[in-house]
């Protein structure tokens, strides 16, 4: 790689570097629990749609359906715990583990899918998930799962009288997949991932094993998903079907990436910035009259940045600096 | 009840055949179809059968409306084309549904009676309810409409041509933009048409276009994206997927049994029943 490639990641680094260190010294100075809440929310989202981001921004495999890893991470999580006891920590891992085989499982058959086709499969799998949930009685059926309080802790990773830990936790797991995502921005996977976007046969012609990478890319983002899925399920503490696996979880971890820049590194970040926040201060402040204008301000955000800026609102920076711009 | 899915389908299929844009929003055109018919009946007390025509011509112009305001600049985009049509329509869906609620509020809807209301046929010992029958009679008159349409009308010509080579129709003096206006608000005219008809068996609420959504989509790809008849046949194929999954399974799980089709189908087939392969 040529100079200012390896500049250009350096300085990507000491910037989320300087960025976490900030957004740790935070609840330093807000104490408001409303702010606090969207804080954390903006966390987990930039989070979630960096995770999406390495199957559908840098793979090209658009995936409307995650809400089925993000559900997956949830259940696993919670159903150990109110079932077996075993410690919601674990859960997290297993449930990662689960959704990431899965989205191995679904992979033999959907990447032969291209196109719409491969959206509309995505969908339509999540749906299942969220059908036979609402039906499986063992689980909740429908009424889903109230989580037993039992005091702070962080063996139990509960806290009803703080949200401070859950800030942190919520930071953690934001700059983990960051770190991820520029961890493989620079891997063997990154440069496959980008050719099999541009063109898959041209990729397979070139020796890039287009089945395995995009596997590797569903495994990697199903994972981290279903992390973020059980770190929600201990933060509201209390799950059923639809909130955590109904579409809209699909598409509110889809909407920061392709708002701020889909494929890039910085895009999910910056987008959930904007995006959280606003979503959550239309909904606060016109949320309550019912009657949808929150949904009428983000729809028609939605539509403006996706005609004007077809590249993301990080293509604003890129654009300032193009002097030392290696792509 | 299949060959209404196919009619909501069709539209889809035609605007997709035309430019390989899915439009993320067709749910909401249906549910904003079913209000125009709503109000038409509450309002003058036109009877939704009467009114599918207006309710068609008022979709049209919104389809018009829309290619014109939004779909067209984004299919200028370069680059994540695919993204761009996919969230400027889902935003738009967005919108409509957030405008829907605003204006009409959240609650549900009927209308109480039509010249239909709920009477039943008995064919052959087989009892029918009278407005699927006339749905699916109106479903089956649209699509011959439309295959006559697109191949004995000169528009029709301009639509298939435009949808071989955009860039050699323009040398002969067909205006692109035009055609395809003209191809969205058909599509919509379509389902239009479809709303209407189901005005008089559903309720009415701000959300209920997402339900039918996936079921379109779903249809159309079954079929095969861009082609007319696949959405016919997929229409057919869902509705007795539909009926026959609600005599195995408990009710809420009926459309499991379409979706486990729809994967099968794509999995064998991955462009459809009858897409080009």
């Amino acid at each position: 790689m040529d100079k200012n490639f390896a500049a250009r990641r350096r300085r990507d680094l000491i910037i989320a570097a300087v960025l976490a260190v900030i957004a740790a010294l935070t609840p330093l100075f807000v104490k408001d629990v409303v702010v606090q809440n969207i804080l954390i929310l903006t966390l987990m989202y930039a989070g979630l749609s960096q995770s999406w981001n390495i199957l559908s921004g840098y793979c090209g495999q658009i995936s409307l359906g995650h809400a089925l890893y993000f559900g997956i991470g949830a259940y696993t999580t919670e159903l150990l715990f109110t079932k077996f006891g075993v410690l919601p920590w674990f859960g997290m891992l297993a449930g990662g583990m689960i959704a990431a085989v899965i989205a191995m499982g679904l992979g033999y058959p959907f990447f032969r899918l291209r196109g719409h086709y491969f959206v509309i499969a995505t969908i339509v799998i999540a749906e299942i998930g969220l059908l036979l949930f609402q039906n499986w009685d063992w689980a909740g059926a429908a009424m889903g799962i109230t989580i037993p309080i039992r005091g702070d802790s962080w063996l139990k990773f509960q806290f009803p009288r703080t949200k401070l830990p859950y800030f942190y936790f919520a930071l953690v797991l934001c700059c983990l997949a960051w770190f991820v995502t520029w961890w493989l921005e620079d891997s063997k996977w990154g440069f496959w991932w980008r050719a099999v976007k541009d063109n898959p046969d041209a990729a397979e012609s070139l020796g890039v094993d287009v089945f395995n990478s995009k596997m590797g890319a569903a495994a990697v983002s199903a994972f981290l998903v279903a992390v973020g899925g059980s770190f929600y399920a201990q933060f509201v503490s209390y799950i059923d079907p639809e909130s955590v696996m109904g579409f809209q979880f699909s598409l509110l971890m889809a909407l920061p990436a392709v708002l701020g820049g889909i494929g890039t590194l910085w895009g999910p970040v910056l987008g959930a910035a904007i995006l959280i926040p606003l979503t959550e201060l239309t909904r606060y402040k016109f949320g309550g009259t019912g009657r949808g204008v929150d949904l009428i301000v983000y729809g028609a955000l939605i539509v403006a940045i996706s005609l004007a800026l077809p590249q993301g609102l990080v293509s604003l920076f890129s654009r300032a600096k193009k002097t030392g711009a290696t792509r | 009840m299949g060959l209404l899915y196919g009619l909501i389908a069709v539209g889809l299929a035609l605007i997709f055949g035309l430019m390989d844009v899915v439009n993320f929003a067709h749910g909401e055109f249906l549910m904003i179809a079913m209000y125009v018919s709503f109000f038409l009946f509450t309002f003058f007390a036109i009877d939704p059968l009467l009114s599918a025509p207006l309710v068609a011509a008022a979709l049209f112009v919104l389809g018009a409306v829309v290619y014109l305001l939004i779909v067209r600049f984004a299919m200028r985009a370069k680059t994540n084309a695919g993204m761009v049509q996919i969230f400027s329509t889902f935003g738009l869906a967005i919108v409509m549904r957030g405008l829907a609620q605003f204006f009409f509020t959240p609650d549900y809807r009927s209308i109480p009676q039509s010249w239909l209301g709920s009477k039943t046929i008995s064919v052959a010992g087989i009892f029918l309810p009278e407005p699927q029958l006339i749905g699916a009679l109106v479903s089956i008159l649209a699509f011959a409409g439309l295959y006559v349409f697109i191949h004995r009308t000169d528009f029709g010509r301009a639509l298939e041509a435009t949808r071989e080579d955009p860039g050699a129709v323009a040398l002969v003096g067909i205006d692109k933009n035009r055609v395809f206006a003209l191809g969205w608000g058909l599509g919509a005219a379509l389902v239009g048409l479809a709303g209407a008809i189901m005005a008089v068996f559903f309720y009415i609420y701000p959300d209920v276009g997402a339900s039918f959504a996936l079921i379109a989509y779903v249809t159309v790809a079954l079929g095969g994206f861009g082609s007319v008849f696949g959405a016919f046949a997929g229409g057919i194929i869902v509705g007795l997927v539909e009926a026959m999954t609600a005599l195995m399974l408990p009710p809420s799980l009926k459309s499991v049994g379409i979706y486990a089709v729809y994967l099968l189908v794509v999995f064998i087939r991955p462009r459809g029943l009858f897409g080009s392969m």
